[in-house]
């Protein structure tokens, strides 16, 4: 591995530590009611209002629909996210210090894996709250409409416009990506060409 | 128009008709304000969604409250019960609050508001809290403008009318209180003929800075005359104060003549800072008295009253250096002090002249002793040795001074219904505008403080006449926005008022709006009967008292569905607003309630008590739109014979209940 390339994948993964302060992703709802906007956010090993008593509002709101409540120590996946982003930091670090392009190419695929994974299971909770509805106890029953919040972008949510969209952290860790595909796109450009006889 | 008579006699009816309207629209643009309508719309034009640049408090006189209002475009805003009982808030109602109207002569749901005071840090206007008296049964409230309600209320014994109050010092240290009526100290029963023998007056000074800790500093004695209107010393003045006087004649009737009489009466200067030296000399006599305390603490959010049974005392000439009188022509209204400290404004009702007292001249009248006589040990310095100047021919009926900090003055005259602006120092009349009608305070943002913010005045009629459409014998008060940015005053807005305006304060609303509080949260609420969440609510008997621990959320109480109350019973609703989300509060009321109802802030818990007298099913709902269903959010109170074997019981349906008939089928909640 070149030298620069190592350096990126050190940046890389300091980038990624970003993540245990910051929160990764957002999602924001606007109503007439609430020109100033609800929102929560999604941190490595929580879910958190924004502002301090937005969670326990959205989770009153949600009784009119029948959404089950929003209880972070009820998702597993927060409790083994902070190993699994360690488990990335350490070894991005190790493959900075060693140098092992091989070693990069499978870990890549690895942190692509996880993001990916990531996505999927915060687009299947979102489809299981905006789904799976108690019709017994909702109060607003609107034959054929659902409640999932995009994945990512915007969508109106009877009176709630939902914006899903990466935090902080979260851009913190698109802007790591950048940095190991710059990193194995240099490792592979010099690994690529036949090397000259010496 | 002066032609308008030809007119009419000259032309055709439509002409008539046109000309007609002309002269109804000519008489309805801004009068002198040498704005065009179109001009004077826009400088008062909010627009729908933006902010206000000043809130502006301005007492409710007669109702007992404060109505708060933006200014420019004079929209009300708010009003802030203080001494009367508030049937849309329920304050003075609810158990919470009822201690606040709790006075030495029992409960009291009224009274009269005159002069709001913002408290103040290096004489500028801080937004902390807002102070007001009682005129009628004496006392000061101090409202907490994070929250915009009343925390706290001090009873001023052996006052009769608190008029001069509760202007305020450069720092918040103390307000005051100048008794309007003097009475006998201790009030005793004597003949009201023996007036000059017995009636004395008195001025307070009240801790003011310390939240919850409103007590009298020092009340010191002072002749049998009234006591008006009066204003901090600052900047070279600091820590003097400056109270007007009337009835220095001690007329016990017929004031309006009795007590005209002399050329001049009073403005007298007050030296706190020397007053706090004879304190610490021992001069202070704990006197017996009796008058309450009243104090809404932030975290039980229950009022308390206390009832305090002495008083620091003493006589004005037990401090010497304290206070002196300066002779002021014909019963003075306001004593004015400029931003500088330098001068002293006085508005003698019935004077023709504007006297300026200077602080400089004073002082030194003072060293050189020219006084022309004493009362009670009081000296009286000379009248010229402490005149500054007169504004000659200035109007009618001045009545109350404010500056703009640019070295200019502005004072009401009631009688000729007009507001002068003229200079301080050559004392010349610059710019005269009529007020419609009869102006009695006026008001600029700060314009009592050293740091006036001279961009509008508002002046306060006593008159409105013909100025809106009319509402019967009784007609609304009014206010009136005069842009002052300029060399000339020019007339701005009219606004109706609430109850009658005496005085007003307003202050930058950015040093307000951001420190409002959006709701109180459960997890710090120390209310005793707060029921933290649905699962805690439900129904206790204590004798012949029934609590009802109660909890309302979008969009339901609980419980909703209470039996076993008996005629004869008390209960007491304590309903807690489990929402934890601004702008959402509930009410809760009750079929038959004698009381009144609550409004309950989302965090807050409040209480209702109701004494039903007679057997049947008594709906309950709730009275504030709160959602969707809000229309939903109800229910029954069953009452029951006396003796009736009925059991307590406080339910709320868990969910979907079966369809009729099958009534009984929801779970029923715990039981106490």
């Amino acid at each position: 591995m070149p030298k620069t390339a190592r350096i990126l994948v050190a940046v890389a993964a300091l980038l990624m530590c970003v993540g245990y302060v910051l929160p990764l992703w957002r999602v924001n709802l606007v109503a007439p009611q609430y020109p100033e906007g609800l929102g929560i956010l999604i941190k490595v090993n929580t879910v958190v209002g924004v502002k301090e008593q937005d969670l326990n509002s959205i989770n009153n709101l949600n009784h009119y629909i029948g959404m089950k409540h929003i209880e972070p120590d009820a998702i597993p996946e927060l409790r083994y996210m902070p190993a699994v982003l360690g488990c990335l930091v350490v070894t991005a670090l190790l493959i900075a210090a060693l140098g092992r392009r091989r070693v990069l190419y499978a870990w890549s695929v690895a942190f692509l894996a996880v993001l990916v994974a990531g996505l999927v299971d915060y687009w299947k909770w979102g489809y299981d709250y905006g789904h799976n509805l108690d019709m017994t106890t909702a109060i607003i029953k609107i034959p054929d409409m659902t409640y999932q919040p995009p994945l990512i972008g915007s969508k109106q949510l009877l009176n709630f416009t939902a914006t899903s969209w990466p935090a902080s952290g979260g851009w913190a860790l698109v802007l790591a990506t950048v940095l190991v595909a710059v990193a194995i796109w240099q490792s592979f450009r010099l690994a690529s060409p036949p090397r000259p006889v010496a | 128009m002066a032609n308008f008579p030809k007119f009419r006699h000259a032309a055709s009816g439509i002409a008539v008709m046109s000309v007609a309207l002309l002269a109804f629209a000519c008489a309805k643009r801004p009068a002198n304000s040498g704005l065009t309508t179109s001009e004077a719309a826009k400088a008062v034009y909010v627009a729908p969604g933006q902010y206000d640049e000043f809130y502006a408090f301005m007492s409710g006189g007669f109702n007992g409250q404060i109505g708060v209002y933006g200014l420019p475009s004079g929209r009300r805003l708010k009003t802030i019960p203080v001494f009367s009982q508030y049937p849309e808030n329920g304050y003075g109602y609810s158990e919470e609050t009822k201690p606040m109207l709790n006075t030495s002569y029992g409960f009291i749901p009224w009274d009269d508001t005159h002069h709001p005071a913002l408290s103040q840090t290096n004489g500028e206007d801080d937004g902390r809290w807002l102070f007001i008296n009682a005129n009628n049964t004496p006392r000061i409230a101090r409202i907490d403008l994070t929250r915009f309600e009343t925390d706290e209320i001090l009873e001023i014994p052996n006052a009769g009318g608190n008029h001069g109050s509760p202007f305020m010092t450069s720092n918040s240290e103390y307000v005051v209180s100048a008794t309007r009526f003097s009475v006998p100290v201790p009030n005793t029963d004597v003949p009201i003929s023996s007036f000059k023998k017995n009636f004395r007056g008195q001025i307070s000074f009240i801790r003011a800075d310390q939240p919850g800790k409103m007590r009298i500093e020092f009340q010191m004695l002072m002749p049998g005359f009234n006591y008006d209107l009066a204003r901090a010393g600052k900047g070279k003045s600091e820590g003097w104060f400056f109270f007007s006087m009337y009835n220095t004649e001690q007329a016990n009737s017929l004031l309006e003549v009795n007590a005209s009489q002399n050329d001049k009466d009073f403005v007298a200067a007050v030296n706190w800072k020397i007053i706090e030296g004879c304190a610490k000399g021992g001069i202070l006599k704990n006197t017996a008295a009796s008058y309450v305390h009243n104090f809404t603490d932030e975290f039980t959010r229950q009022a308390k009253s206390e009832t305090i049974t002495s008083v620091p005392q003493f006589e004005a000439k037990e401090c010497p250096g304290a206070v002196y009188f300066m002779p002021t022509p014909k019963s003075p209204h306001g004593a004015d002090v400029d931003p500088t400290g330098e001068y002293i404004v006085a508005g003698g009702k019935l004077a023709s002249v504007i006297p300026v007292h200077s602080f400089t001249k004073m002082l030194k009248a003072i060293e050189t002793k020219a006084y022309e006589g004493e009362i009670d040990g009081i000296p009286v310095l000379k009248y010229d040795a402490t005149l500054a100047g007169e504004v000659k021919n200035p109007g009618l009926g001045p009545l109350h001074t404010e500056f703009d900090g640019k070295g200019y003055a502005y004072t009401s005259f009631f009688i000729s219904s007009e507001v002068v602006k003229w200079k301080l120092g050559t004392w010349e009349v610059v710019d005269r505008v009529p007020t419609y009608y009869s102006v009695g305070h006026l008001m600029i943002p700060g314009g009592g403080t050293m740091k006036p913010n001279p961009k509008y005045l508002v002046a306060m009629d006593k008159i409105t006449k013909d100025r809106y459409l009319p509402t019967g014998p009784e007609l609304t008060q009014s206010a009136q926005l005069y842009d002052i940015s300029g060399d000339k005053m020019k007339l701005l807005l009219d606004f109706p008022t609430e109850g009658e305006p005496h005085y007003a304060q307003a202050i930058l609303a950015s040093k307000i709006k951001d420190k409002q509080v959006k709701f109180f949260k459960l997890a710090e609420s120390k209310a005793a009967m707060m029921t933290r969440s649905e699962k805690e609510s439900g129904v206790s008997r204590d004798g012949k008292k029934v609590h009802v621990r109660m909890t309302a959320i979008r969009s339901h109480f609980s419980p909703d569905n209470i039996e076993g109350v008996q005629v004869g019973d008390t209960v007491l609703f304590h309903v807690t607003n489990l929402e934890q989300d601004w702008d959402v509060p509930h009410g809760f009321a009750v079929m038959g309630a004698q009381n009144g109802e609550l409004l309950i802030m989302p965090g807050e818990t409040r209480t209702l008590q109701w004494v039903p007298r007679k057997a049947g099913i008594y709906p309950m709902y709730c009275t504030d739109f709160c959602s969707a269903l809000h229309q939903e959010m109800q229910g029954y109170v069953r009452v029951s014979a006396p003796g009736s074997g009925v059991a307590l019981s406080g339910t709320t349906s868990k969910g979907p209940q079966a369809a009729a008939p099958k009534a009984e089928a929801g779970p029923k909640q715990k039981q106490k």
